[in-house]
């Protein structure tokens, strides 16, 4: 059983190769969407993080799930050195960086708390993949043409199981784009980055601090154990960790 | 003495030219891989031959100068837009928006900037770099293979898009 829903500006698709899957269980991870969305929205004035934002809600009010988005920031900041940092030029905080793969990996805990195994949550591009596809195998992820415009040309497959898969990047036209918060650093050299690792919270947050490395991240992710990265620059040139051919699929031209 | 000095000319021109050949031949030789364009100084000996009157100097201009390959840019029609700085629309890119403006410079996309960009990419230092592993590189091509999944950047790099586009269309207005 398969669905896509559009919400958060985005296509989120769920997919259970279980077969007692049943209509609940998707209801209840759209709606589960639709919450942190509600909540952590920074352009909803309603939501909780715009109220964080603003000064109304000051930190003894906040609910148990923006603590926790506060403290996972916080060690990821740590854990990448500075790189991933939801604190905006302004001062307000914009956590959604972490907030993406974080739910998806709430939303994959909420289908097998309900007994199933063998699914996938698809949000935007970031995968938690867990047990096999419907034909009884590693799910099948490609990793798609970043200069495809059509988005239909796949570079890369990867055929994994109880992993989460994040690509962060940038479309460029080959001009130069900037980084608003650090206009003399222009981000134009890497225009995709994929990280496999152990689930896709993990996974999520490790490719944006990547990505935002320029280079130096496919090095970052080289040396982080149990994550596998796969980058590729404005030219075209893909670069790969020692690791990662482990999940390539042979090419079948 | 015109018929001489046309005679020397034409001596030089021919002196000139196997210079130039040959020297091209040995710079191409030694520097196959080096990337740099070749531009080949006439020779020294060829100095010390008196000026002459000649009317149409022939430079060293037959001799193809190879260029690296290069990877060739987006091509624009020339003109397309109108010169000045464009402002597009903001567009949702999830949880932040993205909003870009166009330089346009004789008519050409000189630069774009992100007037607004979801802070997760916030840079700010360097991470110490570590030894480096054998890392694998190689250009990237289009698979066949069936998939039950795609990952890619795709919010993001959409919204820049129309917000591109949307400067554009009032460069090109």
């Amino acid at each position: 059983m398969k669905e896509t829903r559009l919400l958060m500006g985005m296509g989120i698709t769920v997919e259970i190769s279980d077969s007692s899957a049943t209509k609940e269980i998707f209801d209840e991870v759209f709606s589960y969407f639709k919450y942190v969305d509600e909540k952590f929205s920074t352009y909803k004035n309603t939501s909780e993080i715009s109220r964080v934002n603003s000064g109304e809600l000051s930190e003894e009010f906040w609910s148990k799930d923006m603590k926790e988005v506060f403290a996972l920031a916080e060690e990821t900041k740590k854990l990448t050195d500075g790189y991933f940092d939801i604190i905006r030029a302004d001062g307000t905080y914009d956590p959604s960086g972490l907030v993406k793969g974080w739910a998806i990996f709430n939303a994959a805990e909420i289908i097998k708390r309900a007994g199933f195994e063998n699914f996938y949550v698809e949000a935007g591009g970031d995968i938690e993949a867990r047990g096999k596809n419907g034909d009884g195998e590693d799910w099948k992820v490609g990793i798609r043409d970043p200069f495809d415009k059509e988005k239909k040309i796949i570079v890369k497959v990867i055929s994994v199981s109880d992993i989460g898969i994040a690509t962060s990047g940038t479309y460029v036209l080959g001009q130069h784009i900037y980084n608003p918060h650090a206009r003399d650093r222009r981000i134009t050299e890497i225009v995709s980055f994929t990280v496999v690792g152990p689930n896709i919270y993990e996974a999520d947050r490790f490719a944006t601090a990547a990505f935002a490395m320029g280079r130096e991240g496919i090095r970052f992710i080289e040396n982080l154990p149990g994550f596998e990265g796969y980058m590729i620059d404005k030219d075209g040139i893909a670069t790969e960790t020692s690791g990662f051919k482990g999940y390539v699929l042979n090419n079948n031209l | 003495m015109k018929i001489k000095t046309y005679t020397k000319g034409y001596m030089k021109k021919f002196l000139l030219s196997i210079f130039v050949i040959i020297s091209f031949a040995f710079y191409v030789f030694y520097n196959r891989t080096s990337g740099e364009v070749a531009y080949v100084e006439p020779a020294p000996t060829t100095t010390i031959l008196p000026p002459t009157p000649t009317p149409t100097p022939t430079p060293p201009k037959t001799i193809p100068i190879p260029k690296p390959p290069v990877i060739p840019p987006p091509i624009l029609p020339k003109n397309l837009y109108a010169d000045g700085t464009f402002t597009g629309d903001s567009v949702d890119a999830y949880y932040g928006y993205v909003q870009v403006e166009a330089k346009i410079t004789n008519g050409k996309i000189a630069e774009v900037n992100f007037l607004d960009y979801p802070s997760d990419r916030n840079t700010s230092r360097h991470i110490n770099s570590v030894a480096m592993p054998r890392l694998r590189s190689e250009a990237i091509a289009a698979q066949s293979y069936k998939v039950n999944i795609v990952s890619g950047a795709t919010d993001t790099s959409m919204a820049f898009r129309e917000s591109l586009q949307s400067a554009l269309s009032l460069a090109m207005s």
